[in-house]
């Protein structure tokens, strides 16, 4: 059975997600913490999918930045946590 | 219009004991760990579980809690993600022996966890020997991966409902959703009416 | 979020390099399939729209049951710029999917997948990183992506130095194995094999750690690019190592696979 640890994987993992949502690639994007203000490309937060949802964190403070939801063909996108996204 | 993958199915074929799980449910003998976040860990000695928000509220210090009467129980798990898990044992503390001990005469609670995660359910699915706050798995302490040092468990509804590293409960008037209810998770999660998402 | 500054992402008022279309799923046939280990299967895809790919991106591949079941998953394209897609899946005991590619699949039949996808963890030998040094450092299954950057470097000329660490549980489990054993002039190939080595073996025989990485990586002087592919576990501890010895963080591009050896 899968470690937990092993189970957080990174931006990367959600590229084909993210371009679903934005229209394009995005793994490259910055994002800024809303919380502790660190900037990170996407490529590098820390991505955790337990299968409900997909929950993107900020590897600094933990804070949840982008969550996003499918259901029934319709995802409920979640950017409360960003400050910014450019 | 997707092409059938000829030769592809679920992992899983159901041959499951009939009117024993509840429907698009499917046994497993693992017991999968999904989070939406990194493990806490917190320090028994900082633990507490705390209701809040009645007229008198409550609060437990580990070792405080540790003292309360608790029961072993076992109990079949089901989670929206469709698998089941058969036969689970728990020792854990009645949420109807936390809840005696407030007075208070809200309808829901709001659950809260460390690090941050919320799930909302009605008092009346709480208490009645239907739910506990539970500190051993299998007969041993609970592992954080599972919600250690203790999580709730309501083993009636969807196992989003028994949030892991419980910290407390928030009695309220109106039935606000937690942290999966509010991206369209069902408001309640009774499986055996396959209540997955708002609308069910 | 108080500013969603997404400039030239939504829409690309003309001044920046063309923004690749929206991804849209599309029909693929597979071509041909070749296994690379007794649970790891390389499979050639012809795909009718495909805009090209760069190495080290990835595609999401869909399978849809009778009953209109579902499951995606990512896999790595193994294949260079201009190569046939071909993807390399390793069949997971427990898995769902990967058991399906790996052993039901066969040459004529359908696929889906959207791609290619990713634009962080590629290699491109253009501009300011033209001239890096590449330090490769694969974990299992994270060799694929990085193979694609190889195989690039070859058919594009590139005499960048590169050395590769790749840490596999045998020499049975390694990946390409025939192919990285003919490495290209200016590559090597430094294996760290953690569970079970030959006879006779005088190469690393334990998980990946500082004093290796040390032995292995570019000196900062040199100006290195790293990229580091695999389990989770795998990527922190290689990378945490390459900080320390003086990497800057923008210069180690990781990529984390789950224990299940997709991205």
């Amino acid at each position: 059975m899968e470690r937990l640890e092993d189970a957080v994987l990174d931006g990367n993992a959600i590229g084909g997600l993210l371009n679903e949502v934005f229209g394009t690639e995005m793994t490259t994007a910055v994002g800024t913490c809303g919380s502790c203000g660190m900037v990170a490309q996407v490529a590098e937060l820390a991505v955790y999918l337990p299968r409900l949802g997909t929950v993107v964190r900020c590897r600094n403070c933990g804070a949840a930045l982008m969550v996003f939801v499918q259901v029934r063909g319709v995802t409920c996108v979640d950017l409360r946590g960003l400050a910014q996204l450019t | 219009m997707s092409p059938i993958s000829r030769g592809f199915h679920r992992r899983h074929e159901a041959d499951e004991p009939p009117g024993r799980v509840p429907p698009g449910q499917y046994v497993t003998s693992d017991f999968p760990v999904l989070s939406a976040g990194p493990t806490p860990h917190t320090r028994l000695g900082d633990w507490t579980f705390s209701i809040e928000g009645g007229r008198s509220p409550a609060s437990w210090s580990w070792t405080e809690f540790q003292a309360l009467p608790a029961e072993t129980i076992t109990v079949d798990i089901h989670c929206v993600t469709r698998w089941s898990k058969l036969d689970t044992t728990w020792k854990g503390v009645s949420l109807d022996t936390l809840l005696a001990a407030v007075s208070y005469d809200a309808p829901y609670v709001l659950a809260f966890c460390d690090g941050g995660y919320t799930t909302n359910l009605p008092v009346a699915d709480l208490t009645g020997g239907k739910a506990w706050v539970a500190y051993s798995y299998d007969g041993g302490p609970l592992q954080a991966e599972h919600g250690g040092p203790a999580r709730l468990l309501v083993p009636h509804l969807y196992f989003w409902k028994s949030a892991k590293w419980v910290r407390g409960l928030r009695l309220r008037d109106v039935d606000e959703p937690g942290f999966w209810e509010m991206y369209g998770y069902h408001m309640y999660g009774d499986p055996w009416r396959e209540q997955r998402y708002a609308g069910d | 979020m108080a500013r969603a500054a997404v400039r030239g992402r939504l829409n690309d008022p003309g001044g920046g390099s063309p923004r690749p279309p929206r991804l849209a799923w599309q029909t693929a046939t597979v071509d041909s399939v070749a296994d690379e280990t007794p649970k790891v299967r390389t499979l050639s895809l012809s795909v009718p729209d495909w805009a090209g790919h760069q190495a080290g991106q990835h595609l999401d591949v869909r399978l849809t049951a009778e009953d209109g079941y579902r499951a995606e998953r990512s896999y790595s394209i193994a294949s260079a710029p201009g190569e046939p897609v071909a993807i390399t899946v390793e069949r997971l005991d427990d898995g769902e999917v990967s058991p399906y590619l790996t052993e039901e699949l066969r040459p004529g039949d359908e696929i889906e997948l959207r791609g290619p996808i990713g634009g962080y963890f590629v290699w491109d030998p253009v501009g300011a990183d033209a001239r890096a040094p590449l330090l490769l450092l694969a974990g299992g299954s994270g060799v694929v992506p990085l193979r694609a950057m190889l195989r690039h470097r070859a058919r594009v000329g590139s005499s960048v130095p590169v050395r590769m660490l790749y840490s596999a549980r045998s020499l049975a489990e390694v990946i390409y194995r025939a192919e990285l054993a003919q490495p290209a002039d200016g590559v090597e190939v430094i294996y760290t094999l953690t569970r079970e080595q030959p006879p006779g073996w005088t190469g690393y025989a334990r998980r990946a750690d500082q004093a290796m990485i040390a032995g292995v990586a570019w000196p900062v002087a040199r100006e290195p690019l790293a990229y580091v592919c695999g389990p989770t576990n795998f990527v922190e501890g290689v990378a945490a190592d390459l900080v320390a010895l003086g990497y800057p963080p923008l210069k180690v591009k990781t990529e984390r696979f789950g224990a299940t050896g997709t991205p």
